[in-house]
């Protein structure tokens, strides 16, 4: 189960330099990705991003199963803390799911809003909520 | 316990004096501790997330983060990367600390202790100077975010005495910093291809307080790391772990921390820097 001395601090030295490479890779990645080191190169968005977010992970999976140990602890604990956190998974996608439909609330509110909702039923509403507020400020 | 490990099943782990994780309370309640811990970053990032996707604009990391100590400009992202391998070095020195204090090697937990110390501070002193920049040079703040990002293309009307001259041209995505002297804001004019006088605008407000409190609350973690390391590895050197005879599991548990914050780190890097 746990490793010895030396077997430990090979496998530190290993996973220590690999995830120094993987930072070395994002980051060239992301320059060459978006034209900063040769003009005439971009890759598109997507492709940039997925293949950051991808190293992310392997960087992440090292830190908790190398760095923390748990590759060698029992399945029960690892599920316990890793499960929940897959939970998150789904909270990403549905919040920028909702955030892209926000930005599109944020576009028709602008320019269509003014021209289609009819404004009389509107106003009555209106009217009646003033009127309730009158209504309160008499009792005080 | 007493040796009939053939009926070891539910009860006899309720029992008492076993540890079906094979891990300590302490050392467990580290990992949930974290867990907990992980969803609060979550939260934040995710905020972040969906506040960037509902927006128009968003400022580019790379020219928000493209300052270097020493007057250097233009220098996108070389700065943080630095940061993140001060941070990964102190990882790596951490989990040696863990492996010497299995061997109940005393003075290497200690050596390796205070290596992680010294990362520590030193991603904090990059910190302290990413954000000295960005507030005190650039203007940032948690309600005003300079940060500007072009949506059309367009010839600028006059200069802002540094990188931009009048009549030079930009193109929509392009980003700009607003600048401010004595106190006053002094957005350009410019003219847009179809010919109407416009000026710079401040970019999304949310940038500024997003990235004050989610670079803070990760510091703040970095910050307390570095207290608690100081603190065991004093009680290191007291010698108060070698009476304990379980394997310097102190040191192991704030190793736990430690790597933690390393991982926020992997993702605040991420979304922050690197999308």
């Amino acid at each position: 189960m746990a490793l010895s001395y030396e077997e430990g601090k090979r496998i530190f030295l290993k996973t220590i330099l690999i995830l120094g490479a993987i930072t070395i890779c994002e980051v060239a990645f992301a320059l060459l990705g978006k034209g900063y080191i040769v003009e005439s190169i971009e890759f598109p968005g997507w492709l940039v991003g997925g293949v950051m977010i991808l190293m992310s992970v392997v960087k992440a999976y090292l830190i908790i199963y190398e760095f923390m140990h748990m590759k060698y602890e029992v399945k029960g604990l690892v599920r316990t803390v890793l499960l929940p956190g897959f939970l998150l998974v789904w909270g990403v996608i549905a919040f920028l799911w909702d955030g892209d439909y926000w930005m599109d609330r944020r576009d028709s509110d602008s320019t269509q809003v003014e021209l289609t909702v009819p404004t009389s039923e509107h106003h009555d509403g209106e009217m009646h909520h003033e009127g309730d507020h009158e209504h309160d400020d008499d009792h005080h | 316990m007493a040796g009939d490990t053939a009926h070891v099943g539910n009860e006899s782990q309720w029992g008492g004096g076993v540890q079906p994780f094979k891990a300590s309370y302490g050392k467990l309640m580290m990992w949930y501790f974290l867990v907990s811990d992980a969803f609060t970053f979550a939260g934040f990032l995710i905020a972040y997330g969906a506040l960037r996707f509902s927006t128009p604009t968003w400022p580019v990391p790379d020219f928000v983060f493209s300052s270097l100590p020493g007057g250097i400009h233009h220098a996108p992202l070389i700065f943080v990367t630095i940061m993140t391998f001060v941070l990964l070095f102190s990882s790596y020195t951490m989990v040696r600390a863990v492996g010497e204090g299995h061997r109940e090697n005393k003075s290497g937990v200690v050596k390796w202790m205070a290596l992680t110390i010294v990362g520590g501070l030193g991603f904090l002193g990059c910190q302290a100077w990413e954000w000295t920049t960005l507030i005190a040079k650039e203007h940032m703040s948690i309600y005003t975010n300079p940060f500007g990002t072009h949506t059309e293309s367009g010839t600028y009307l006059d200069g802002d005495g540094h990188d931009i001259k009048a009549g030079d041209t930009f193109e929509a995505g392009d980003s700009y910093l607003i600048h401010k002297h004595n106190g006053a804001w002094h957005p350009l004019k410019y003219r847009t291809e179809t010919g109407i006088e416009k000026q710079q605008v401040f970019g999304p407000k949310a940038f500024g307080a997003l990235f004050f409190f989610i670079t803070g609350f990760h510091g703040f973690h970095v910050f307390s790391g570095v207290v608690f390391l100081l603190i065991i590895m004093l009680n290191v050197m007291s010698g108060l772990y070698i009476k304990r005879k379980n394997g310097y599991e102190m040191v192991e548990k704030i190793g736990l921390y430690w790597h933690f914050v390393d991982l926020v780190w992997v993702f605040v890097f991420l979304v922050f820097y690197l999308l």
